[in-house]
């Protein structure tokens, strides 16, 4: 079996987000960028798979400038076996993601797709989704456990009210939930022998399509503000001010 | 403009999150119509027929339905869509309408924008961006808009209206390749974390899931919903559906209490519409403090029971 793997290269979720002051976007210089944390869940998983004879080969496919492809060497150091480079110096929005998406697809023909459930960017939740819509694959999204029963796949899916398990036929897309499991640390050994590993580039101009996007940013702002308020001694100065001064209770 | 609500139901109730969905629609246009797919809903039928300001509810009753199988509601819905000529989709930004909206829009070959906050024009909304650390101000070209509403943003529409009811037929072609196995859905009899007016959430800091019964006492008492953190979760304190933040649920009650919780930014980023937020950490430097309106520094075994006792 084969599984796709698809890696967002994302400013890290530890880095305090600054708005930029003409508003047309967060600032993105000098900032440390890491893989998606969700997307390193869905090469972790796909890395289990493989370790449990599920998957034979792993491929990885990042969209975005060069430096995409230090994504995808993480994604190799993790276990993965090669990558694609998809070289785009636009931000592309998840529509136009998912028709690229759909030409590595239909090119490389995998079995199972696994995407993280939002990148932490753009947080628009959408990409998985769409291209299970294209492909026709099943779907499976927020998923915290995959098990592998006869040619099915049994997913289950976290969903507002609890837990949901679904039986996908493949080819089909997941898209991970933070409870999947935890992404390892690559070994130093491993990302040495990560740098022997190939990478194909492609350059989006070339696949085709349309690729015009279809909204047009008018203004970023910073969050209204939450100011810190007073600190309380004890419990009844607590009491005295949720019921008199907040009267919430 | 012409607008198509798809709701969010379990076939037994409207979910509150489609009212808020119809009071952010009614902010484009007047004309707005809500669609219902499901298996023997009838009971959210007649509730939904009730609510104030739709034009009309159109509904499908079929066994396909029951589990709300995003493969076998994708159909329908496009077909209703292309037939009526509708100009915006919307939906509750859920796991409902996150699973499903992104299908519609993709075969529309139009962009979704997710979980809007508020509405600008009919083709411009606001949405959060890096976990609410940025609000964007997004305008669409396309010809149809497919949005996803969030709930806590927008009021509940009424319920003292009388809408027509039409029935739409429907013959599936079940999608083969999905099937329904089983839910595990937590059972509660306290209120729905994100429609709330009291939400009191515990952290790491609880240490155990036991030890949630000392927040559980105090939210009967006060009618309160129980959310949790990440850690808290994680650490299989609680379910999963009861996690707060940027990829949990985001809430906006009147008062949200944090037990035991530092304040990462992600936390952070699903309960700051709060009207009030108390934290009550043993830790004085937790962050949690930087947003909160009245803090409480102590150890959480002393406090909450202090405070149970004063209620
Ligand atoms: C992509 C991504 C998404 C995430 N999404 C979410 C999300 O949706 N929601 C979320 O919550 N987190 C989320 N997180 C995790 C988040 O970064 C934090 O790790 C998490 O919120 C920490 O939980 P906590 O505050 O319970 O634990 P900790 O940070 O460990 O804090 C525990 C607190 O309890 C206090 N404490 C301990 N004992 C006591 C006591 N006896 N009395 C009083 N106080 C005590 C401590 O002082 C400490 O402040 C996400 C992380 C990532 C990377
Ligand atoms: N530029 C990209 N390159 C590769 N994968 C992507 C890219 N953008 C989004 N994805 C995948 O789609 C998922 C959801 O992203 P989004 O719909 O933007 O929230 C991510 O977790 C990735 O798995």
């Amino acid at each position: 079996m084969k599984i796709l793997v698809c890696v967002k290269r994302v400013i890290d979720y530890n880095v305090k987000i600054r708005v930029k002051s003409d508003k047309t976007g967060v600032e993105k210089d000098n900032v440390k960028m890491s893989m998606n944390p969700f997307d390193e869940i869905a090469v972790e998983e796909a890395v289990k798979m493989k370790e449990n004879e599920i998957a034979k080969e792993i491929v990885v496919v990042s969209i975005g400038t060069e430096a995409c492809k230090e994504t995808i060497r993480s994604g190799l150091a993790m276990g993965a076996d090669r990558g694609i480079h998809i070289n785009s110096d636009e931000d592309l929005e998840p529509l136009n993601i998912s028709k690229i998406l759909m030409k590595i697809v239909e090119n490389e023909k995998p079995d199972i797709v696994l995407m993280g459930k939002q990148a932490i960017d753009d947080d628009s939740n959408q990409t998985g989704q769409m291209l299970a819509a294209l492909s026709g694959f099943s779907q499976a999204t927020f998923a915290s456990k995959v098990e592998k029963v006869d040619s099915f796949l049994n997913v289950t899916r976290e969903i507002d009210g609890g837990l949901e398990t679904l039986k996908l036929s493949l080819p089909c897309i997941i898209t991970t939930d933070l409870r999947l499991n935890e992404p390892r640390y690559a070994s130093l050994p491993n990302i040495m022998k990560a740098r022997q590993k190939k990478i194909d580039s492609i350059d989006v101009s070339t696949l085709g399509l349309d690729l015009s996007p279809r909204l047009s940013v008018i203004e970023v702002n910073d969050p209204p503000e939450r100011k810190a308020g007073i600190m309380v001694k004890d419990i009844d100065e607590l009491m005295e001010k949720l019921t008199n001064e907040a009267k919430v209770i | 403009m012409k607008i198509l609500i798809v709701a969010e139901h379990d076939n037994k109730d409207l979910k509150p999150s489609t009212l808020s969905c119809i009071t952010a629609a009614k902010q484009i246009d007047t004309n707005i119509e809500l669609l219902i797919l499901g298996f023997n809903c009838d009971a959210v039928i007649q509730n939904a027929s009730k609510i104030s300001g739709l034009k009309k509810i159109k509904f499908i009753n079929n066994e396909d339905f029951k589990h709300q199988i995003a493969e076998d509601l994708t159909q329908p819905i496009m077909n209703i869509v292309k037939d009526a000529k509708y100009t915006h989709v919307m939906s509750p930004s859920g796991t409902f309408g996150k699973n499903l909206l992104p299908r519609i829009s993709a075969l529309l070959d139009v962009q979704q924008i997710s979980d809007i906050t508020q509405v600008i024009d009919h083709e411009t909304f606001e949405r959060p961006i890096y976990a609410g650390n940025a609000m964007l101000k997004v305008k669409s070209t396309d010809k149809i808009k497919v949005v996803t509403v969030r709930g806590t943003c927008f009021e509940q529409a009424l319920l003292d209206g009388n809408v027509d009811v039409e029935e739409i037929k429907f013959t599936t072609n079940n999608s083969e390749k999905v099937k329904f196995l089983k839910h595990e859905l937590s059972e509660s009899d306290r209120p729905e974390l994100t429609s709330a007016k009291i939400v009191i959430s515990g952290g790491r800091g609880m240490q155990n899931g036991d030890n949630f019964k000392l927040l559980e006492g105090i939210a009967d008492k006060l009618g309160a919903a129980v959310g949790a953190s990440r850690a808290a979760v994680d650490a299989g304190f609680v379910p999963n559906d009861w996690q707060v933040g940027q990829t949990g649920k985001i809430v906006a009650p009147d008062l949200y209490i944090a037990v035991g919780i530092s304040g990462a930014i992600q936390h952070i980023a699903g309960i700051k519409d709060s009207k009030f937020i108390v934290a009550i950490n043993k830790d004085e430097e937790a962050p949690i403090f930087n947003f909160s309106d009245y803090g409480l520094v102590g150890d959480l075994f002393e406090v909450l029971p202090k405070l149970e006792e004063k209620l």
